[in-house]
């Protein structure tokens, strides 16, 4: 057998629900043995579904769950040795806490070597006995803390004794994972940041591998050896907390994680980037003419004179946030927001200097929307899920239509557009949205916003088939909102799929 | 200027109710524990009390009566428990369409109800006489099958998903689950519906008068009594009757969820 030290691994794991959704697709995970694992991401993102696909409650629609080298995706959850512990504690109301402790304990079969009455040595399932459970129970009271609630009813708890019961029932079987399903979600932020310490020490005294589940940036970063970054059901970016911090691979990531300023650039030459107006030098090496992403955080902007910064700009306001003042700066169109320990006057002017390695450039995600469209019979074009008055005669040069609606080469032949294949080709920024639910051509909520400096970028996804439209805008609307959007015709590029377009 | 506003306290409110509770309930008691206690010339005797207890009618009455419910709610809790539990665990949109099947038979009048019931039962054995007590029994479970289904289902439908997902995940297999789960967090819905199906099903004597049963339940012991004019030994009757449920609520009620009245306010 081969070193294998990984006590869990997923492997092209997928889930797909019964309405088609996909929950989670294409999850590479490995996890060592004794790692302290976050899964972080916004809800909705499909990380309680893998951590139940771990558990067992769900079976993965495709890939493979292996434990300790094993394919486990299809047994059952009593038959796997990870207990999870619950997001609303779910302990059992009609039982003590003595008993919800040992409810794992009592089912709990232990493989002894008997002499029978012949003298043979046979194996045999034996129960725990009661001194055993009594032991175990009682240990793991003491390791949450709760000596003596042995005989309380569970309902006599407040939600923080609740919620140590339920770890105190998962641990005390010895899983070789434990699960946690945003156990601290419905604490208080006192008693929060009590449990994370208390988490993290249990986690070092047990030497139990933890997969944890959150949404709350913070809790992952304090806690965790290993930070999964998910979003909509696929990971975004796996390392240290310093790594997911520090070295974000993609927008998403550094906006969900801390705060941070994000800014389209270009890379104007060899390590020198040009955002904001201004040119800097930068770590990352990509190609001269490249349309970068630039991410830079709020406390690594350092405030000086206006004559020596790079960038200077009028400060718009100033709010005290404890160790640090959270300042907004305005920088021609664009706003800048800075963290730091010295103040600076409302309507002051500062220049403000950014080091190379505090500027992190990240390849644009979505530059262009493409999609396949169909034309219709009315010269429209038919394409994520709407439909779209649009500009046929560019599909060929210098051509023309009929008063029939037939379009006219410049050669003179008549061609049919109806059903004809295209590819369709928007820029983010050519797209409008609306309140006005008929004003455009097609209907969407708003899943995603980053703000970039001196505009949001959207994401607006269409109901019935989940078509995606990205776009840039300056005026602020909410995630949720429905809205409209408006393309103009000239904007729309058509492009033939097939060389010949007619049948 | 003061504008007069009629208020009324508490307790002035409450007025109407304690009259009709005064009129139409506290006094026929009080009348009945009257007449359970005098003889035809109005004075005190315990002669009824013991006439009811020496009576080996009346105790054989009684016996039969229990013998009937306690057979009628076990067959309903046989037959309401797992349909409870799939109606429960089916599919959000049919769940309601499922219910009211069982449900809309409620609506139909219970009499005409019996009477469709009796021609299918003397299709099926031919004299319907012939099995008294069996035709009772399914006479019964018909009518108050409902009442045992739907306190079950109310019990079922608030059981925390999560809770069976925990048990499993301790490594409890399907059937320990239903074991030590499910089956001891639906006893208030067990408790509710036998007690709502127990207790009718002692008196309900016209479910045994349409399907030719002769023999007497409590209700048609009373019955006879008052249709004889004997108000005396009839009201004992009823005042035994009346204990023995209060009896029975008391036990019931020490197992059923304080908040767990659900499945009767549904009705």
């Amino acid at each position: 057998m081969n070193e294998n030290t990984n006590i869990i691994e997923l492997i092209n794991v997928r889930k797909e629900f019964d309405d088609e959704t996909v929950a989670v697709d294409n999850f590479n995970l490995e996890v060592k043995k004794g790692e302290f694992v976050t899964f972080l991401g916004p809800s909705g993102c499909g990380k309680t579904t893998t951590l139940r696909m771990i558990a067992g409650f769900e079976i993965p629609t495709s890939g493979k769950i292996l434990l300790n080298g094993e394919d486990i995706s299809k047994l059952p959850p009593n038959r796997r040795p990870v207990n999870t512990v619950f997001q609303k504690y779910a302990l059992f109301p009609h039982m003590n806490v003595y008993d919800n402790i040992a409810f794992g304990l009592r089912l709990k079969r232990i493989e002894t070597t008997v002499t029978g009455k012949d003298g043979k040595e046979k194996v045999k399932k034996v129960r725990l006995s009661k001194s055993d459970i009594d032991k175990k129970v009682k240990k793991a009271l003491e390791i949450v803390d709760l000596e003596g609630f042995e005989k309380r009813s569970v309902s006599t708890l407040s939600g923080g004794q609740q919620q140590r019961i339920a770890i105190a029932r998962a641990i005390v079987n010895q899983p070789e994972i434990l699960l946690l399903d945003e156990p601290l979600g419905a604490l208080d932020l006192k008693m929060r940041k009590e449990m994370q310490i208390e988490l993290k020490n249990m986690h070092k005294k047990l030497g139990i591998t933890f997969i944890y589940v959150t949404h709350d940036q913070e809790e992952a970063l304090t806690m965790s050896d290993k930070v999964v970054v998910i979003n909509d059901g696929e990971i975004q970016q796996i390392g240290t907390p310093t790594e997911i911090y520090n070295e974000p691979v993609n927008t998403f990531v550094a906006d969900f994680i801390g705060e941070s300023n994000i800014f389209n650039g270009t890379v104007v030459d060899k390590l020198k980037v040009k955002f904001c107006g201004a040119t800097f030098d930068c770590l990352d090496d990509f190609e001269i003419n490249d349309m970068v992403d630039v991410v830079v955080r709020p406390e690594d902007i350092k405030i000086c004179a206006p004559a020596d910064g790079q960038l200077k700009g009028k400060v718009i306001s100033t709010v005290f946030k404890g160790v640090h003042y959270e300042i907004t700066v305005e920088v021609g169109k664009f706003e800048i927001v800075i963290q730091s320990t010295s103040c600076a006057e409302v309507g002051a002017v500062i220049g403000m200097r950014v080091e190379p390695d505090g500027i992190h450039l990240m390849r644009k995600v979505y530059t262009v929307n493409k999609y396949d469209g169909v034309i219709t019979k009315n010269n429209t074009v038919e394409f994520g899920d709407g439909e779209f008055e649009c500009d046929v005669t560019t599909l060929y040069p210098d051509s023309h239509l009929d008063e029939e609606g037939y379009l006219i080469t410049a050669g003179g032949e008549k061609i049919d557009l109806t059903d004809v294949e295209v590819e369709v080709e928007i820029d983010t920024h050519d797209i409008e949205m609306s309140d006005d639910k008929s004003a455009g051509g097609v209907v969407g909520n708003i899943i995603s916003m980053i703000y970039k400096g001196d505009h949001y970028r959207y994401i607006v996804r269409t109901e019935e088939n989940e078509e995606d439209y990205v776009l840039s805008c300056p005026d602020l609307w909410n995630t949720g909102d429905l809205v409209s959007l408006i393309i103009p015709k000239d904007k729309i590029k058509l492009k033939l799929k097939v060389a010949e377009g007619n049948k | 200027m003061k504008k007069f506003r009629l208020r009324f306290s508490r307790s002035q409110l409450c007025l109407p109710y304690a009259v009709f509770l005064a009129l139409f309930v506290i006094a026929p008691l009080l009348v009945i524990v009257y007449y359970a206690f005098t003889n035809g010339q109005g004075k005190f005797t315990f002669n009824n009390f013991t006439n009811f207890f020496s009576n080996t009618n009346t105790i054989g009455t009684l016996l039969y009566s229990f013998f009937l419910s306690v057979t009628t709610t076990l067959i309903c809790l046989v037959i309401a428990y797992p349909t409870a539990y799939i109606l429960a665990r089916s599919g959000f949109k049919k769940q309601y369409v499922l219910l009211m099947l069982f449900i809309m038979p409620m609506w139909i009048n219970f009499t005409l109800r019996i009477t469709a019931l009796k021609e299918v039962l003397s299709l099926l054995e031919g004299n319907i006489s012939r099995y008294p007590f069996l035709n009772s029994v399914i006479g019964m479970t018909y009518d108050f099958l409902p009442f045992m289904i739907l306190p079950l289902y109310t019990s079922f439908l608030k059981l925390d998903k999560n809770l069976l997902e925990a048990a499993s995940d301790l490594g409890a297999n399907k059937f320990t689950v239903f074991l030590q789960v499910t089956l001891p967090l639906s006893v208030p819905g067990i408790v509710s519906g036998i007690t709502m199906v127990l207790l009718p099903s002692m008196t309900n004597y016209v479910v045994l008068d349409m399907l030719y049963n002769k023999t007497f339940i409590m209700g048609s012991l009373i019955g006879s009594y008052f249709s004889a004019y004997d108000w005396h030994n009839g009201s004992m009757i009823s005042l035994v009757l009346l204990v023995i449920i209060f009896i029975v609520t008391l036990v019931t009620n020490r197992f059923s969820d304080k908040d767990d009245n659900s499945g009767r306010t549904v009705l």
